[in-house]
């Protein structure tokens, strides 16, 4: 375990489990990296916005096509829960709000900046929401384009926040439109994206949470929204450090094969590495309040004689500054040791065989939504079925109860399900989305 | 080459053009010298200069530590312990120190002990037992103690002290072994022409005198060990017993899960010259019985304990090196009149073999070898 946080950041602990003996000429080395950051916002009772006044910023961007009106109950219900978000934010903090259809609109403040929140700005930007009318189509692309230029108003905000609400497809532009958008956008802001309904596509959707690093889930009902909301609300306004990376140092001639977050979900951040010095990489973690995450980091290392012990990998996390450096916010190191006692080598790391079980559970429902849209039953049945097994196993009691409103269970240890007959698509998209969510192992 | 500015032979100085010392004449443009070299630690590895935490930052590698490889030499004894080939750190560990008793009479104390690789922290274990029982016995003897006394002391002392380290509140890492500290143990004292053995476990003392063939080496520990105890209780014989998988299994260890220490001591006055042994497995695994050991025990060992030291630890890294290995060499020069000390067993060399209830369990080492 490593700290070297300064007083008034919060303090990242780094613990790396992992099973370092390897038998002669294995080369592969698998770590689960926990980071918990703690000492600010909720445990500290200093919340940063406060302490730092203006340094965050959030931009909320309502789906405003004509598909909202159907139920109506959705654009109202809509409204209300970004007048919840709005009364969620923390005075100081910079906001504003933006419809989205076919193009974007800032409707408060309406001058292509931000706000400062304070008790005027609330009522005024409330009022403002009745500017939110069902109309036109839906081009994704333009809202975060519109987003990123409004917090590009505002360069002292450190936490960048967006909140994106559709209920449709990206139907008005290309894909290639939505991507640029994104690739623009990457780095500049963090956005949380909800689905209202099920008239919207997940993996679309969770592109573009995944870009911006934050979460995807469903509001299957409208109702639903301004909890959805003011929780979204909280968990930003608690986050106190952002842009934060994962560093990975590895040896001459190692080969990181991924690194990937999975607690609290599931997050492939291997294509995400950018160069950061001689055989190092960072992968983006955004922002961090008092929270705790997980990585599995697997090394391919250049074999050595039995006896020998090698630096793995070198994980920390950093903060990057202006003039190029990086701060180290805290450090753990994966180790490599090449030994003849098997008893030592052929143990497996509870914690690696536990991500590795609920990555493979997250996949294999992914896969199985899959078949059943293409109309391949059997194969659908059979990855849902190890899905159940997986869950079973690992103790995923929500992915496992979300399991069962698609599939029967006969028999979840050996993974026997069939699939139910009529599905809702509520229940079906509900647990498309959610099924990166992982649990910790049992300590 | 950097510019020389003076002869790395007579350290003359020198002009930039000169290819030879204008002095004594040595030539100038040969390989570079030591001193022309600057210093600089790099991996042995990857020859990397790159060095952070004990790590090298091109290949890797972990970088030597202190205790990979150690020697020491006092008056009266010398050790030397070394990580061998096939493990990635040293779990053993050696203390050697003098004592003077307040009548004026030196000691001469040595400690060695093997970490148990499968319990945790075991490097940790067999440090802590060391120092704890290093303390303890020179303590014990600067107060006059008799060694016997200071001997059973010094394994108690040892045992509290690796014992508390299962209490340290340093918390058991998951997935990796969960037995309490714990190492072997075995210590000699060397006072006024007597010789005092303890220990626990499977590290072991031989005595091997300098006339080979007028006197014989003799094993003086017995191990707490599956095969000893199969022997001892006659159920197997020596070759089948040490044939088993399991014959290497100790039974007795220092630590929060020893149950029933039982420490052994043993003393005896050496009436010719020769050199005390005490070692951990690593080297007697290549040379279990004392004659087939004392073989590789240099004929000046007395003289040159530390040289003997490294000549052992080097041949059993030479075999392969498959554990730490650790050997304390203890040179003994019985003085012409002996000291008074009642005759001990070793003194009177009988065959044991028929006295079932030996309290102090030797055996002469000559009898069948092992394996």
């Amino acid at each position: 375990m490593a700290s070297l946080s300064k007083p008034g950041t919060p303090r990242f602990d780094v613990d790396v489990f992992q099973n370092e003996y390897l038998a002669q000429g294995s080369r592969e080395v698998n770590a689960i990296v926990t980071v918990t950051a703690t000492g600010g916002g909720t445990s500290g009772g200093r919340p940063l916005g406060a302490a730092a006044g203006t340094d965050a910023a959030v931009v909320l961007v309502i789906d405003c096509s004509g598909s909202m009106e159907h139920p109506n109950t959705k654009m109202r219900h809509a409204r209300e829960a970004t007048a919840a978000a709005i009364d969620t934010l923390r005075d100081g903090v910079a906001f504003a709000v933006v419809a989205g259809t076919h193009e974007a609109v800032d409707v408060f403040p309406g001058n292509g900046r931000l706000a400062v929140v304070d008790q005027y700005t609330r009522g005024h930007a409330k009022e403002a929401l009745r500017r939110l009318k069902p109309s036109g189509g839906t081009a994704i692309g333009t809202w975060i384009s519109k987003a990123r230029q409004l917090f590009d108003s505002r360069p002292q905000a450190s936490i960048r926040h967006a909140v994106l609400l559709t209920d449709g497809r990206n139907e008005h532009e290309k894909p290639a439109d939505l991507q640029r958008a994104l690739d623009a956008a990457t780095g500049a802001f963090t956005a949380d994206c909800r689905g209202v309904g099920t008239d919207w596509d997940v993996a679309e959707l969770r592109k573009i949470s995944s870009a911006l690093l934050g979460t995807v889930d469903i509001v299957a009902e409208p109702s639903g929204l301004a909890e959805a909301f003011r929780a979204m609300m909280a968990d930003a306004m608690d986050k106190q450090v952002a842009d934060v990376a994962l560093r990975v140092w590895t040896p001459a001639n190692a080969q990181v094969k991924f690194v990937k977050q999975v607690a609290p979900a599931v997050e492939d951040l291997t294509a995400r590495r950018a160069a950061a010095g001689p055989r190092a990489g960072d992968y983006p973690t955004g922002s961090w309040g008092d929270e705790s995450r997980d990585y599995h980091v697997c090394v391919e290392v250049p074999a050595a004689a039995v006896g020998n012990e090698m630096l793995a990998a070198r994980v920390s996390l950093v903060l990057p500054q202006p003039d190029g450096t990086a701060e180290v916010l805290g450090q753990g190191l994966v180790r490599a040791v090449w030994t003849d006692d098997l008893a030592s080598s052929t143990r497996i790391n509870s914690q690696v065989a536990h991500y590795t079980g609920q990555a493979e559970l997250a996949e294999s429902i992914r896969d199985g939504m899959e078949a059943h849209r293409a109309g391949d039953l059997d194969r659908a049945t059979a990855k849902l079925g190890a899905a159940v097994r997986l869950a079973h196993a690992g103790g995923n009691e929500g992915t496992l109860k979300l399991l069962q409103k698609v599939v029967d269970v006969v028999d979840a240890r050996e993974g026997t399900v069939r699939f139910r007959k009529n599905v809702s698509e509520a229940d079906s998209m509900t647990l498309e989305t959610r099924s990166t969510k992982t649990v910790r192992v049992k300590k | 080459m950097p510019q020389q500015t003076e002869c790395p032979t007579c350290a003359e100085p020198l002009g930039p053009q000169d290819a030879f010392c204008g002095a004594c004449g040595t030539a100038l443009t040969g390989p570079p010298t030591l001193r022309d070299l600057p210093v600089v630690p790099s991996c042995p590895n990857c020859g990397s200069t790159e060095l952070a935490d004990g790590w090298c930052q091109g290949c890797g590698h972990a970088q030597p530590r202190a205790r990979d490889h150690q020697e020491r030499e006092v008056t009266g004894v010398a050790a030397v312990s070394d990580r061998g080939l096939r493990h990635h750190r040293n779990e053993d560990a050696f203390g050697v120190a003098t004592a003077e008793a307040p009548d004026g009479t030196p000691a001469v104390v040595a400690v060695v002990c093997d970490g148990v690789s499968s319990s945790a922290r075991p490097d940790e274990a067999s440090a802590t037992a060391v120092t704890a029982a290093t303390d303890s016995l020179l303590a014990a003897l600067q107060a006059g103690r008799d060694p016997g006394q200071a001997m059973r002391e010094a394994i108690g002392a040892a045992n509290r002290a690796v014992t508390a380290l299962a209490h340290d509140g340093t918390p058991a890492e998951p997935g990796r072994h969960n037995n309490a500290p714990a190492c072997t143990y075995v210590s000699a004292v060397s006072a006024a022409g007597l010789v005092t053995i303890g220990w626990v476990g499977d590290t072991r003392a031989y005595w091997i005198p300098d006339d080979r063939e007028s006197a014989e080496p003799y094993r003086l520990t017995e191990d707490d060990s599956w095969a000893a105890r199969m022997v001892a209780a006659r159920l197997m014989d020596e070759a089948e017993a040490y044939a088993d998988p399991r014959a290497h299994a100790i039974t007795g260890w220092l630590g929060a899960d020893a149950e029933d220490l039982d420490p052994h001591t043993v003393s005896f006055t050496p009436h010719v010259p020769g050199v005390l042994l005490i070692c951990t497995d690593g080297l007697w695994n290549y040379a279990e019985a004392a004659t087939d050991l004392a073989f590789f025990v240099r004929a000046d060992a007395r003289t040159e304990p530390l040289a003997a030291a490294r000549a052992l630890v080097g041949f059993a890294v030479e075999r392969g090196g498959h554990d730490n290995i650790t050997v304390a060499v203890l040179p003994i020069d019985p003085p012409v009149a002996a000291a008074a000390h009642d005759a001990t067993l070793l003194d009177v060399p009988l065959p044991r073999a028929a006295e079932e209830d030996a309290t102090v369990p030797l055996r002469r080492a000559a009898e069948p070898a092992a394996n």
